[in-house]
């Protein structure tokens, strides 16, 4: 055959469609603001009674519910097919993704289906979010000993 | 006013994800880890603060703002408690969005089934 | 009864055996596509009521298989073999459905290159002698392939250009050796070879496939001495929009240009509205064109001669992630109008 990988390589990249990415970024930018809107209205309603901190963490478990139920409801993979990074990035983004392998795996079982692959999308975000926290608090506990 | 921002800033960071999934071969996962990371790493420099100050839940509800949520904590349990805070800190704050997700997620099992998608 | 004759890597029939019966059956997505009339059997449900998505895939082919026997006039013991497989782990589908058939069976794997692997297979043991009635069978089911490979069905995730669609679709073909039995000729079967041009992107099959193809087109066009010009059509199994044009390319640049080629992929779904991406793909897409779409054209010679490759990609979740590329393979089967219908004008 005449044709070699690194030339098929660039045959490749030029046979890609691009994405729309104007269309996908305008998809990204109104439903994510849109979840972001949503959430502040939240925060505005929880900080009628309670402290900056506890309604921050009020308006991310109210997202994180119903970011659930759209999840259980089908509504959320539609959704997430068009806005992409607009579903994605916001908290209710990490919520689908905790929520849908434990609705999907739940065929093979509540502790080998739904326990054990719960965290199979979302595992390295808490991993390595919490390795990242832990080198900022051995950096900031030694800056606190100058 | 907070709300218009809240809207733009939001939307903002996630235009940012859209161009990283267009225009690069990182997969959403690999979006989201960074994401997070980059929210610890900006927290951490104290560029993060201003931003959730104007922004409100645009800074908050993005997963930058998880990061944002973990590097603080880790920063309280230090000065409360000193060095075993490095490892209390960051999932304490985190705890009601983890345990929300996982307790929703197990409920969620227990009434949704999977679909197919058409 | 002649011998078969090889030449290089393509085995000829001089009895060519003859696809005797066939039957395809679809999904939703698959009823809402330009070949749905075409179909012998569409399901809305494509779960079955079972819940689970392996198991559906088997009732699937279990449905498709049964409408295959039924329209050979077979009993299930009256199969001597059976060449199947299916995208799942272990090609549980396929293994649940010969629990259920009982007939001996030899279990296939070739990703979406199944259908062809498969019936060459049973074209060869049906010239043979070794069968006298050889069922071939594939399928695939989109919830069965996104669980297993992807993400779960409820995880909201945007799909790249390039991606394409797991049809959940099922086929399967009934073959006798030749020489008055009425049917689809098989004249001659090119087994592939693993081609690998170092695609890592498992969202870009039809990228990682195509050299497969052009590897399987160029030998069998050497083999048989024919150029693409003398087949009414050249189908390839799944390379969808990306691979094709991919194909059309380097086909040029072998100097063999493809003027009749259509891609099952791009066929089964319409790839503008139905929101496929790059068009369908799985092992099911390529068996549901055969059946739905080819071998009836033949039957009644608004064709008279077509070549079908089905190309698969060989890699696993497992591979990929460690960041093996992904090999391509084609197998290409010649089909013919039986002898006795004369040629006929596609309406």
């Amino acid at each position: 055959m005449k044709l070699d990988p690194k030339r098929y390589a660039e045959m490749t990249r030029n046979a890609t469609p691009h994405s729309p990415v104007l269309k996908d970024c305008l998809w990204a930018f109104f439903v994510g603001g849109a979840i972001c809107l949503l959430g502040e209205c939240l925060r505005q309603f929880w900080l009628q009674w309670y402290d900056t901190e506890l309604a921050g963490t009020l308006t991310s478990i109210s997202l994180i519910f119903l970011s659930a139920a759209a999840t259980a409801a089908g509504w959320y993979q539609k959704l997430g097919a068009k806005a992409g990074a607009g579903t994605l990035v916001p908290i209710t983004g990490f919520a689908n993704s905790v929520v849908s392998p434990a609705v999907e795996f739940k065929a093979e079982g509540w502790v080998t289906g739904v326990g054990a692959k719960i965290f199979i999308i979302a595992g390295p975000v808490i991993a390595f979010g919490t390795l990242a926290s832990w080198v900022w608090g051995i950096l900031y506990w030694v800056s606190t000993k100058f | 006013m907070q709300f218009f921002w809240a809207f733009v800033v939001g939307g903002a960071i996630c235009v940012i994800g859209q161009l990283l999934i267009d225009y690069t071969a990182l997969t959403p996962a690999r979006i989201l880890t960074g994401y997070v990371v980059a929210g610890v790493v900006l927290s951490a420099l104290g560029l993060y603060q201003p931003l959730a100050d104007f922004a409100g839940a645009g800074a908050s509800v993005p997963l930058l703002g998880f990061g944002h949520l973990l590097a603080q904590g880790v920063q309280k349990a230090v000065e409360a408690i000193g060095l075993p805070g490095i490892f209390t800190g960051g999932l304490t704050a985190a705890a009601g969005g983890i345990a929300a997700s996982l307790v929703f997620a197990v409920l969620a099992a227990l009434v949704g089934k999977s679909r197919d998608q058409n | 009864m002649a011998m078969p004759v090889r030449s290089g890597d393509t085995l000829i029939f001089s009895t060519p055996p003859v696809v005797r019966a066939w039957a395809c059956a679809g999904g939703k997505k698959e009823a809402e596509g330009p070949l749905a009339v075409e179909f012998d059997l569409l399901f809305s449900d494509t779960s079955f009521g079972c819940g689970k998505w392996e198991k559906a895939e088997s009732l699937l082919q279990q449905k498709c298989v049964a409408r295959c026997l039924t329209k050979a006039g077979l009993d299930p013991d009256q199969v001597d073999l059976a060449f199947g497989g299916d995208l799942q782990a272990q090609c549980t589908a396929s293994n649940y459905t010969m629990r259920w058939l009982g007939a001996p069976y030899a279990g296939l794997y070739g990703a979406c290159s199944t259908m062809a692997e498969g019936l060459a297979l049973a074209a060869c043991f049906a010239a043979a002698g070794f069968a006298r009635q050889a069922l071939a069978f594939t399928s695939s089911h989109f919830c069965a392939a996104e669980r297993q490979f992807r993400t779960p069905l409820d995880y909201g995730g945007k799909r790249t250009t390039t991606a394409q669609w797991t049809a959940t679709a099922a086929g399967a073909c009934i073959l006798s050796p030749g020489g008055g039995q009425a049917g689809v000729p098989v004249t001659s079967v090119t087994f592939g070879r693993v081609q690998d041009y170092e695609v890592h992107d498992i969202n870009n099959m039809g990228a990682a496939m195509m050299p497969a193809a052009v590897s399987t087109l160029c030998h069998h066009f050497a083999d048989t001495a024919t150029r693409p010009a003398d087949y009414d059509a050249i189908f390839t199994g799944d390379l969808g929009r990306v691979g094709s044009g991919l194909l059309h390319d380097q086909m040029r640049r072998e100097g063999l240009p493809l003027e009749n080629h259509l891609d099952c992929g791009c066929l089964l779904y319409d790839v503008d509205t139905q929101q496929v991406q790059a068009g369908g793909s799985g092992a099911g897409c390529s068996a549901a064109v055969l059946c739905a779409h080819v071998l009836p054209r033949l039957m009644d010679g608004r064709w008279r001669r077509v070549l079908f490759l089905s190309t698969g990609a060989l890699m696993s979740q497992t591979t990929y992630l460690q960041g093996e590329s992904i090999p391509g393979i084609a197998h290409a089967v010649e089909l013919a109008a039986p002898d006795t219908v004369p040629a006929k004008k596609e309406a």
